[in-house]
């Protein structure tokens, strides 16, 4: 600090001088580090400081998106495939339906802030909240998925009947009504929030998150071994889908999508499109006739679909913090001259 | 059935934070942590899980009503204090799964403590950013307008201990017109730029706290066209709609298709 405010014997003799001349003496004086201090202003919001807050959700949630995902739409290759005649197919995708019903409970319960209370998601069913038609279509879709499983099973053991058949084929379609809901509502869950990048992409996000589980319930049928070609078919969609979202994103270059292209989550939404989308689809087209090549284009879609959903949750806690990411959007939709919030 | 509501009065605040204290101590709200912002005397920055009174200090590059010295490098310095807007149409009720948040008989809203398990959908449902979740207790938490003090027949602990009257505590219409006529009142006296924010006409569909403020909304961090989320209910669910049919059909074809 005394370094900067030395003056020289000079200057102290001029302003002597400019003081008995004048009777007057200019001086700026010396500004603290930090200065200028913030100054509250309509362009720059109160400080910077945000005026929303962040999604308070953890390491559970993303994955349960991804498990949500896989396990939903498999039940829908399920059941399709049960009328295709395809047994093996059939059989797969109940099996993998079930398993992401069992996982993804226990990964809800385990973000929740009081997991203790988990029964309370049942309390009331409301349609104008995403997470609670999410908590009941879970609750269906576990019940359906392990009731189609049962009957499956035991009707392949050999105590099949016409009772079995048919409360089973009840299950698989109930699984699979329940099961797009599961896949899908994740999206509207974003969607339907305060958060500008979430809610300015909530008609883009039913197609990232329905066909990155989709995609990933047909990569995981090709690890098991399945390499049929309807899980190529449902692949080289999915990874399409997947490649014309980047696309999008990347050319609206809009300003409230920033987090999806800035940053370090800019870098996790790009890495996951792009091994979810242009990877996997070149793999699958080109070389897929390989079983080799078509293993790892389903291994590149699984880490892409589920680093895409850790970005989405990211960006969110990105957009959360930027207040003209919110003003924006809304002096958008009112002449700024007038806003006719107030009187 | 009354609807008590808050006009919070920007021009009158003194910025001593006794609503912040006196809401701390009334409801057994811990400290913030002792951080400082470096942001004049504000060190809470924004309302949280434990912060439902937040005093916020405006140091501005504009003259204040109608002074007359100082133009050339005008400055001005103001106080509001922030609360919890128990909109008509409130976000983070609707949001709520379990049914936590519910409105009151005086028309406040009011997180059941017992019933939040934490889930955290309300606090990015808020289009005002007050709702927050408390990490150690594990539960979201925001004002409860003195749910208590008012069903004893009192007033909140912030109005009752605000020296100067900025937080006023009334019936709603009350309010409403009371603040209008001090906008009124404020403009005639050089105050060009008083406005009352009370959004009214967004699908929030008016607040229970009314501010009176110099300047725009922005300013004050309070969003200028707040809308409650649900508002964006059926383009959700109609684009979620729509992929899952395309979905279907792209899972049928696969197997058509292939055979």
């Amino acid at each position: 600090m005394a370094k900067e405010m030395q003056i020289s014997e000079g200057r102290l003799e001029a302003l002597k001088e400019e003081a008995a001349r004048t009777g007057k003496v200019q001086g700026r004086g010396a500004l603290p580090v930090g200065s200028p201090f913030p100054k509250a202003a309509s362009a720059t919001s109160y400080n910077g400081n945000p005026v929303l807050k962040p999604p308070t959700w953890t390491w559970q949630v993303p994955l349960y998106f991804f498990v949500g995902g896989v396990a939903g739409t498999s039940a829908v290759i399920a059941l399709v495939a049960h009328v295709s005649g395809n047994a093996q197919l059939w059989r797969a995708g109940l099996w993998i339906a079930f398993a992401g019903a069992l996982i993804s409970p226990p990964l809800l319960i385990a973000d929740l802030g009081r997991p203790s209370r988990f029964l309370n998601m049942l309390r009331v069913f409301k349609l104008q909240s995403a997470m609670s038609v999410g908590a009941w279509t879970l609750a269906a879709f576990s019940s359906a998925a392990g009731l189609a499983l049962v009957c499956h099973e035991l009707i392949l053991a050999g105590y099949g009947n016409g009772f079995l058949l048919l409360v089973g084929s009840a299950g698989e379609i109930l699984a699979a009504l329940t099961g797009l809901i599961l896949a899908s509502y994740t999206s509207v869950l974003l969607g339907v929030t305060a958060i500008p990048v979430w809610s300015e992409n909530r008609t883009l996000l039913p197609a990232i998150f329905l066909g990155g589980g989709v995609g990933s319930a047909a990569a995981v049928l090709d690890l098991l071994g399945l390499l049929v070609p309807a899980t190529q078919f449902i692949g080289i969609a999915a990874s399409t889908v997947e490649t014309l979202v980047a696309i999008i994103i990347e050319l609206r270059g809009r300003y409230v999508d920033r987090p999806l292209r800035e940053g370090v989550v800019g870098w996790a939404t790009r890495v996951g499109a792009a091994l979810a989308g242009p990877a996997s689809l070149f793999l699958r087209i080109f070389w897929g006739h390989n079983s080799g090549v078509r293993y790892l284009a389903a291994l590149c879609f699984l880490v892409g679909a589920l680093i895409t959903r850790y970005a989405w949750i990211g960006a969110g806690r990105v957009s959360s913090r930027d207040p003209q990411a919110l003003f924006q959007i809304q002096r958008r939709g009112r002449n700024a001259a007038a806003p006719s919030v107030l009187s | 059935m009354s609807t008590s509501a808050f006009l919070t009065d920007a021009s009158v605040c003194i910025g001593c934070k006794a609503c912040e204290v006196a809401c701390k101590e009334w409801n057994h709200i811990p400290d913030d942590g002792f951080e400082w912002s470096g942001q004049s005397y504000d060190n809470t920055r924004a309302l949280g899980a434990s912060t439902w009174r937040h005093v916020l200090f405006l140091e501005q590059a504009q003259p204040m009503g109608s002074q007359l010295a100082g133009l050339e490098d005008p400055f001005r310095w103001q106080f509001l204090s922030d609360v919890c807007k128990h909109c008509a149409n409130a976000g983070c009720l609707e949001a709520c799964p379990a049914g936590a948040i519910v409105r009151t008989e005086v028309g406040s809203v009011f997180v059941q403590p017992d019933v939040c398990n934490g889930c955290g959908y309300c606090v990015v449902s808020c289009p005002f950013g007050v709702v927050d979740k408390n990490y150690e207790v594990g539960t979201a938490f925001k004002c409860t307008f003195c749910y208590d003090r008012q069903r004893a027949g009192l007033m909140p602990a912030c109005a009752k201990a605000c020296p100067t009257q900025s937080i006023r505590f009334g019936q709603l219409e009350d309010l409403r017109h009371d603040g209008h006529a001090r906008v009124r009142e404020l403009r005639q006296r050089g105050y060009s730029d008083a406005q009352i924010y009370d959004p009214c006409e967004s699908s929030v569909g008016g607040t229970h706290a009314m501010f009176v403020i110099l300047g725009d909304p922005e300013t004050y961090n309070l969003p200028p066209a707040p809308e409650i989320p649900t508002i964006h209910m059926k383009s959700a669910w109609g684009a979620a709609l729509v992929s899952m049919l395309v979905l279907v059909l792209v899972v049928s074809l696969a197997f058509v298709l292939t055979g």
